[in-house]
């Protein structure tokens, strides 16, 4: 298994040349790039080896509660990414908890079915392979829930005439709100269902090229990619389902009236 | 028939009104007054204080679409959900008994609403609401996008509403139409209603 060639720092340093020679055409042309270029370069290098140093430590010391606060972090800043990227969202407490609770729900299901049926780590916390799958789930469930969170509110909001039109006729919350609530689940599922459906055709997934080159045979390496898609479509079907029904609810109280006060933009 | 008692929110100080079955009530008032907000609260469309009632049952006692059926709110601004008229209707048949009255052609309720002009929406938004015989209308600037005649129109229909019982809470900011519809005149100054001065 181990026969990937192993990569030196310079290797690394060669292939981050490509982005100096961008860098340079920037400045010539003065195109203005260079600089975000540089500092994006730079963060990715550092957040990378911090995030390196961090599993390295976090693997050999294979401790329950490092590898859980290791998760809550990881979520928290999910949850922070997901309410950052929508353009409304609920005031108080709810603007933050409404996603992230939904996504540490769903990541959290699903990493630990993965655990428990797929890999039989031991023990089953084994952040080698309880973080690695958490963070790939939570990565797509994040964007599926943004996109989805911010779709409902967005349509209640500018679709205010339209939903209390049909409130003022008698018409149930669950009904008025039905066009919203399906664009809602469908923004949130389609960079999903478009992963999978273009998979292997238009591009080669990620994950399965990384342990193609690591040396891992083809057809294993598919295999872990199926799985990985499957865990990712399910966890991302599940938080974009909780994270609008929930959302629904607070759009709404006991006289099923259209509670837009309760939002704020950004 | 509507009870109204202690009626409060933010932007509407406390209003009690009785309104009997037939009855129009008509309300003036500047713009931001607060005449929306009154007719939005006793359709609780909005969260209020207060104390409203039909025939002397509370609706806190019934669920609230049932509560809206009953007391239908017609908004200034109309909203419509779906791609044809009919769509929006659901009994279209006694619709069209009305149709031809309100000045529409008897095909209209295949008309998609995206071509429908502002005084269309108006009138058959209003339409939409009447159909579902509701005991009380709550009805904000009904005829606000209506030249004369069509006004006419929709006044004959409210009117023949009312001898069949039903209620009218009505906002408008025509005067003349405040005198031709409604027995008791009232005006909105600031969140607080008011009975007008006779004149």
């Amino acid at each position: 298994m181990n026969s990937y060639i192993e990569l030196s720092y310079m290797d690394i340093a060669l292939a981050g040349m490509l982005l100096g020679i961008n860098a340079m055409l920037s400045v010539y042309y003065k195109l203005g790039t260079e600089k975000r270029l540089v500092i994006a370069a730079v963060r990715m290098v550092v957040q990378l080896t911090l995030v390196g140093l961090i599993l390295k430590a976090l693997f050999a010391a294979v401790s329950p509660w490092l590898t859980l606060l290791a998760a809550i972090v990881m979520v928290g800043f999910a949850g922070r990414e997901a309410m950052a990227r929508q353009e409304r969202h609920f005031k108080g407490v709810w603007g933050y908890g409404l996603g992230t609770g939904s996504m540490f729900a769903a990541a959290g299901t699903v990493t630990f079915f993965a655990l428990a049926t797929q890999f039989h780590a031991d023990p089953w916390y084994d952040p080698r392979y309880a973080i690695p799958i958490l963070g790939m789930i939570l990565g797509n469930t994040m964007t599926g829930v943004s996109l989805a969170l911010d779709r409902l509110l967005a349509d209640a909001d500018d679709g205010r005439a339209r939903i209390e039109a049909r409130l003022a006729l008698g018409h149930t919350f669950r009904e008025a709100l039905q066009m919203p609530l399906r664009n809602a689940m469908r923004a949130g599922l389609i960079p999903t269902v478009n992963g999978m459906a273009a998979a292997g055709l238009v591009s080669l997934p990620g994950m399965m090229t990384g342990q193609i080159l690591a040396g891992v045979e083809p057809v294993q390496a598919v295999k872990y990619q199926l799985l990985v898609m499957f865990l990712i479509a399910g966890g991302t079907a599940l938080g974009v389902f909780a994270a609008v029904m929930l959302a629904l609810k607070r759009l709404t109280d006991p006289r099923q009236r259209l509670r837009l006060d309760r939002l704020q933009g950004k | 028939m509507l009870h109204i008692h202690g009626l409060s929110r933010p932007g509407l100080q406390r209003v009690d009104l009785d309104v009997d079955a037939g009855t129009c009530i008509a309300i003036r008032g500047s713009s931001g007054a607060g005449k929306s907000l009154l007719l939005r609260a006793i359709a609780d469309l909005d969260p209020a204080d207060g104390e409203v009632s039909l025939k002397g049952m509370s609706r806190t006692l019934m669920s609230a679409p049932t509560w809206r059926k009953r007391v239908i709110y017609v908004a200034a601004e109309s909203g419509w959900w779906d791609v044809t008229v009919g769509d929006h209707f659901s009994n279209p048949d006694i619709a069209a008994g009305y149709l031809v009255r309100l000045g529409f052609t008897d095909d209209a309720m295949s008309w998609p609403v995206s071509r429908l002009s502002t005084g269309e929406r108006q009138r058959l938004a209003l339409l939409r609401a009447i159909v579902l015989t509701p005991e009380v209308m709550l009805l904000d600037e009904p005829t606000s996008a209506l030249d004369p005649e069509a006004t006419a129109k929709v006044e004959s229909i409210l009117h023949e509403k009312r001898a069949a019982g039903t209620a009218i809470i009505m906002v408008t900011h025509d005067k003349a139409q405040a005198a031709r519809m409604a027995e008791h005149r009232f005006v909105m100054t600031a969140g607080a209603l008011s009975a007008e001065a006779a004149s």
